[in-house]
């Protein structure tokens, strides 16, 4: 068997499938780390149960914008009872106080970037 | 017969539409009925946020030095940006000539005292706001619980309705990213961003805490009185007993809740 143009064909594709192959080589033993949100050291707990925060807290803060901004609710029961101003710059940023060790983790690796930041004020390491 | 029939359906399909359509305006004249019914509700003594302004006070404290003190606390507290451009500017809190506040008012020979004079301005808290009415998705509206005429950034989706609906211009709208105008950041409140409307919330983050709006604590003059419109007895309701007043534009029948003594 002979092929035509061997020597320009069997390059082309080793080539192709170099290109195909080369994001699943490269990314091979690489699998981006998992995110390591720096915690607050004063304090033990959130708002919320861990595993709440971590499912809903999105959820929480839609909640809070809206008992705040629409039901003229600026009080709001956590855990254990606990009594909280609902508000994103003045509570939770008061404990996780850095928002690129904090929020930013989490968000790069899942690929969010939540549009809140263009109004309220992040904390000021980051101006 | 096919013509009978085709008659008869003709009639008969008629009719259906009329009676569809009828239902529809006996709707409108049923609602229009009920929003009168709560109107008149609400003024039966409901907690409504009020001011009354006396600016001859201010005038009088003015003679001895110019003051700013109300805007520059206001605009500080809410991250208003400044920007000079009349065409972009932002203003919560300000100030304009007594015949443009009160274009309608009297005659085109108003008294000395008035005429020329700055008036203090901001949104009159409408008790019959036509900026809610008009807005699409419900981010401006009036709260139930005080009356102020709130706004909901995290909807405004910028359509401007609302500026054209409000006839006291109290609303600006940001054409491009406010923060490059603000000389002090305040950590405590959001910025707003490009694209979205904003106006005087009456301090609404303040009024949660029991203080009264910004710029009626930093007054001097003590020009500017706070206080609820339904309560027979707050100072609002002493001093509309004791002046006679003036709103921004009466006839039009949105119910402003910003009171001037003249
Ligand atoms: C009183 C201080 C405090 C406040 C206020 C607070 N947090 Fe937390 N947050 C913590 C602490 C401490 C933890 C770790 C909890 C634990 O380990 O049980 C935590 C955990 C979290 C987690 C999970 C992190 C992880 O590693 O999975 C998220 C997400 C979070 N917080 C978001 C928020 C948001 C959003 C707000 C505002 C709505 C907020 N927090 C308000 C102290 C606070
Ligand atoms: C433990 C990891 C983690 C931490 C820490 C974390 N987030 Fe998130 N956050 C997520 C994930 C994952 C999503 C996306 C969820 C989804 O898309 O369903 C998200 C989504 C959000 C959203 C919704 C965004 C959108 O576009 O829908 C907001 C708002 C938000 N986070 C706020 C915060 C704030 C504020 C902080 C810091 C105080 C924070 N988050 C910290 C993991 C985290
Ligand atoms: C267009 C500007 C803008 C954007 C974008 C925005 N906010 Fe807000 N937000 C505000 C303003 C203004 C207030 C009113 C603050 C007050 O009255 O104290 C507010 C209030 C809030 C409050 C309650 C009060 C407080 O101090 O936090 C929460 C919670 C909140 N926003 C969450 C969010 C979240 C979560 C996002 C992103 C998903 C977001 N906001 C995006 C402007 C914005």
């Amino acid at each position: 068997m002979k092929i035509y143009d061997a020597n320009k064909i069997i390059p082309g594709l080793l080539i192709l499938v170099g290109l195909f192959t080369f994001p699943f080589l490269y990314n091979i033993g690489g699998a981006a780390p998992a995110p390591k949100p720096e915690l607050p050291k004063e304090q033990k707990t959130c708002v919320q149960s861990l595993a709440f925060m971590k499912a809903g807290h999105m959820q929480l803060l839609n909640d809070w914008r809206d008992q705040v901004v629409r039901q003229a609710n600026r009080v709001y029961v956590g855990l254990d009872g606990k009594e909280f101003n609902p508000s994103l710059q003045n509570t939770c940023m008061e404990c996780h106080t850095s928002k690129v060790k904090f929020c930013d983790q989490c968000h790069n690796y899942a690929g969010v970037t939540p549009y809140c930041w263009d109004c309220h004020i992040a904390p000021k390491e980051n101006q | 017969m096919m013509d009978g029939s085709r008659r008869s359906f003709l009639k008969i399909g008629g009719l259906s539409v009329l009676g569809l359509s009828g239902v529809r305006v006996w709707n409108v004249f049923a609602a229009t009925q009920e929003a009168g019914h709560e109107a008149a509700a609400e003024a039966a003594g409901a907690l409504q946020w009020a001011m009354v302004i006396d600016m001859k006070k201010c005038w009088d404290y003015q003679e001895k030095q110019p003051c700013t003190d109300c805007m520059t606390a206001c605009h500080g507290i809410h991250n208003v940006p400044e920007i000079a451009d009349p065409k972009r500017e932002i203003k919560w809190l300000w100030t304009d000539l007594y015949q443009h506040a009160f274009p309608t008012e009297g005659h085109e020979y108003p008294p000395a005292e008035a005429k020329g004079k700055p008036f203090l301005l901001l949104c009159n808290h409408c008790s019959n706001p036509p900026c809610v009415r008009v807005c699409p998705t419900q981010a401006t509206f009036k709260r139930p619980e005080d009356g102020v005429v709130m706004m909901d950034f995290h909807r405004c989706i910028g359509c401007r309705y609302c500026m054209a609906g409000c006839p006291y211009g109290s609303r600006s709208f940001n054409w491009q990213d406010p923060r490059p105008f603000i000389k002090e950041l305040n950590m405590q409140f959001p910025t707003r961003t490009k694209g979205v409307v904003e106006k005087c919330n009456f301090c609404a983050e303040r009024l949660a805490k029991n203080l009264y709006p910004a710029c009626v604590e930093v007054c001097k003059a003590k020009a500017l009185t706070f206080g609820n419109l339904g309560d027979p007895t707050s100072p609002v309701r002493e001093l509309l007993k004791q002046h006679y007043t003036i709103r921004r534009k009466n006839e039009l029948g949105t119910g402003p809740n910003v009171y001037y003594i003249v």
